[in-house]
């Protein structure tokens, strides 16, 4: 008896040793197979407008395809080869695990650089976008900048952190739902005067549908941004592809690139790109390959 | 009180308990806001529940069929829909349908007044059954006497059914009325500021889920322990004895 459950305890220790070696990152370098294949795989939103969407004959278009599209361009200069693009879809809950899966070789798909997403992915320096928490409020609200809130019945989410810092410290009353389905309907019913969340996600209810929230603009000034990071796998953070990327974003904040894109796809002008652009060409740490604590 | 709030303080720097509600004055005004919420929404929720319950029965037994038929309608719809269901479909689909009728903007009730009127009408649906319950349980012979003395239908109701009914449902009706306490906790939902929604709140900005968890739980025992020792001694003050034995 105790000699079989030995057996079938040593099978199971070498099935998952096996294992182990089957998921063992493969050593080999990143862009030495892009380069063999001539292709590179590429995680992408479509979800997201105007950042990553689908245009209405059903193509992938976007702030961050345009990224993509010129990064190509020159991996296929680097490379002294055409490289081939493919594009995979993502979405934020599976973005990560297709990087680690090898589904794709980097994604740049709205992802917040956040401590606990580094453990996981590696994620290029410098950042290329950066959102934060801003009201959306009707025009005939009275809100205008963050003091004006005071005494107005503001909508946000259940449990987001800054129900507290920048609605009610702000004297706002905060009339919080499960999801946003409920604020939405509820703003749009007149509830609330506004909408506390991400700035980020009211652009593409502006761009989306125009004539259902054409009284609503954003109309505090953005907060508490956390910048957006492109991403390559945790072994590759530091190798060629990802110091390609690198150079490509530091170039993008320099030639003032990320601001075009921005005006092109009509998302308001965010004041983190224009800092990123003086402090690039200033040569600042902030804008190199490797990311600080705090940074 | 500083004291007791200092000892909290202390709690945390030595212990990692964290308790903010206590020494932490702007969580502590809005937790015991949020604790009043929950107290005086129970309040208003279980006189009008026991209102509606008693207006129920009475029409239960109309001798009208159509009144018959849409008391047991309302019956039916509240009593076979789950409260948060209830509470979603006033506060979001009935309101902006009644508000468009009407020409209002911004509803024409708030959160509190659709938690009000939904866990009243949930809870007096339940309270219509056991009122009927307890009328049914008074003797025939009991009412057909008084009827024989000269009363009136709603005299007999009034004087000599409904108190005896009442002490026959007493125990059957603080289930309900203990469970339309717990059942306040679904407003959290549609945002009413009370105990659930303010600890939700809190927890998210602090990260001190266990503790919170813990205290929220300790709140609703306290409260709920209370009413069950109210009720019971209800019960008890109005016992006839002899009766029901």
């Amino acid at each position: 008896m105790i000699k079989s459950i030995k057996k079938v305890a040593a099978r199971v220790a070498m099935s998952f040793a096996l294992l182990g070696l089957i998921v063992a990152p493969a050593m080999a370098d990143v862009l030495d197979d892009i380069v063999e294949r001539g292709k590179i795989v590429v995680g992408v939103k479509a979800d997201y407008a105007p950042w990553g969407m689908r245009d209405a004959s059903g193509n992938l278009v976007g702030m961050e395809h345009d990224m993509i599209d010129d990064f190509v361009a020159r991996l296929s200069k680097e490379v002294g080869k055409p490289i081939e693009l493919e594009k995979v879809v993502v979405v934020s809950s599976n973005r990560m695990q297709f990087l680690e899966q090898g589904k794709v070789d980097m994604f740049i798909a709205t992802m917040s650089n956040k401590p606990d997403r580094r453990k996981v992915v590696g994620i290029v320096q410098p950042d290329y976008y950066s959102s934060g928490v801003a009201i959306f409020a009707h025009k005939d609200s009275g809100v205008d900048g963050w003091k004006s809130i005071a005494g107005k019945k503001i909508c946000g989410i259940q449990g987001a952190w800054y129900n507290k810092d920048h609605g009610l410290k702000n004297g706002a009353e905060m009339v919080a739902f499960k999801g946003t389905p409920e604020v939405e309907k509820a703003l749009l019913d007149g509830r609330c005067v506004g909408w506390l969340y991400d700035d980020s996600a009211f652009i593409p209810r502006k761009v989306n549908e125009p004539e259902k929230w054409v009284d609503y603009s954003i109309a505090t000034p953005t907060v508490d941004d956390v910048p957006w990071g492109a991403a390559v796998t945790l072994d590759e953070l530091g190798g060629r592809l990802s110091t390609l990327l690198s150079e490509a974003i530091i170039d993008w904040h320099k030639s003032g690139r990320l601001i075009e894109l921005e005006e092109k796809w009509g998302i308001p002008q965010t004041a983190w790109l224009q800092q990123m652009r003086e402090r690039c060409r200033a040569g600042d740490k902030v804008c190199n390959d490797v990311y600080d604590e705090g940074e | 009180m500083d004291i007791v709030w200092d000892w909290f303080q202390w709690l945390y720097d030595e212990h990692g308990i964290k308790l903010t509600i206590f020494y932490d004055e702007w969580d502590r005004n809005r937790f015991f806001k949020g604790i009043w919420t929950t107290i005086h929404l129970s309040f208003v929720c279980i006189v009008l529940s026991i209102v509606i319950g008693i207006c129920g029965t009475w029409l239960q037994m109309s001798p009208l069929v159509w009144v018959r038929r849409i008391i047991q309608a309302y019956i039916q719809f509240f009593r076979n829909t789950p409260p948060l269901i209830q509470l979603y479909f006033f506060y979001f689909a009935v309101d902006t349908s009644v508000s468009g009728l009407l020409g209002v903007h911004g509803g024409i009730l708030d959160s509190y007044g659709w938690a009000v009127v939904s866990l009243s009408f949930f809870a007096g649906a339940f309270n219509v059954e056991i009122f009927r319950a307890g009328v049914e349980a008074v003797p025939q012979s009991t009412t057909e006497a008084a009827t024989a003395l000269g009363y009136t239908r709603r005299q007999v109701y009034q004087y000599i059914t409904l108190p005896l009914a009442f002490r026959v449902c007493l125990p059957a009706l603080n289930n309900n009325l203990i469970n339309l306490l717990k059942t306040t906790t679904v407003a959290y939902a549609i945002a009413v500021p009370e105990t659930l929604y303010i600890s939700n709140q809190i927890w998210s900005d602090e990260y001190n889920v266990f503790e919170m968890m813990n205290v929220v739980w300790v709140i609703y025992l306290v409260l709920v322990g209370f009413l069950v020792w109210l009720m019971h001694n209800w019960e008890k003050s109005v016992k006839i004895p002899g009766y029901g034995k």
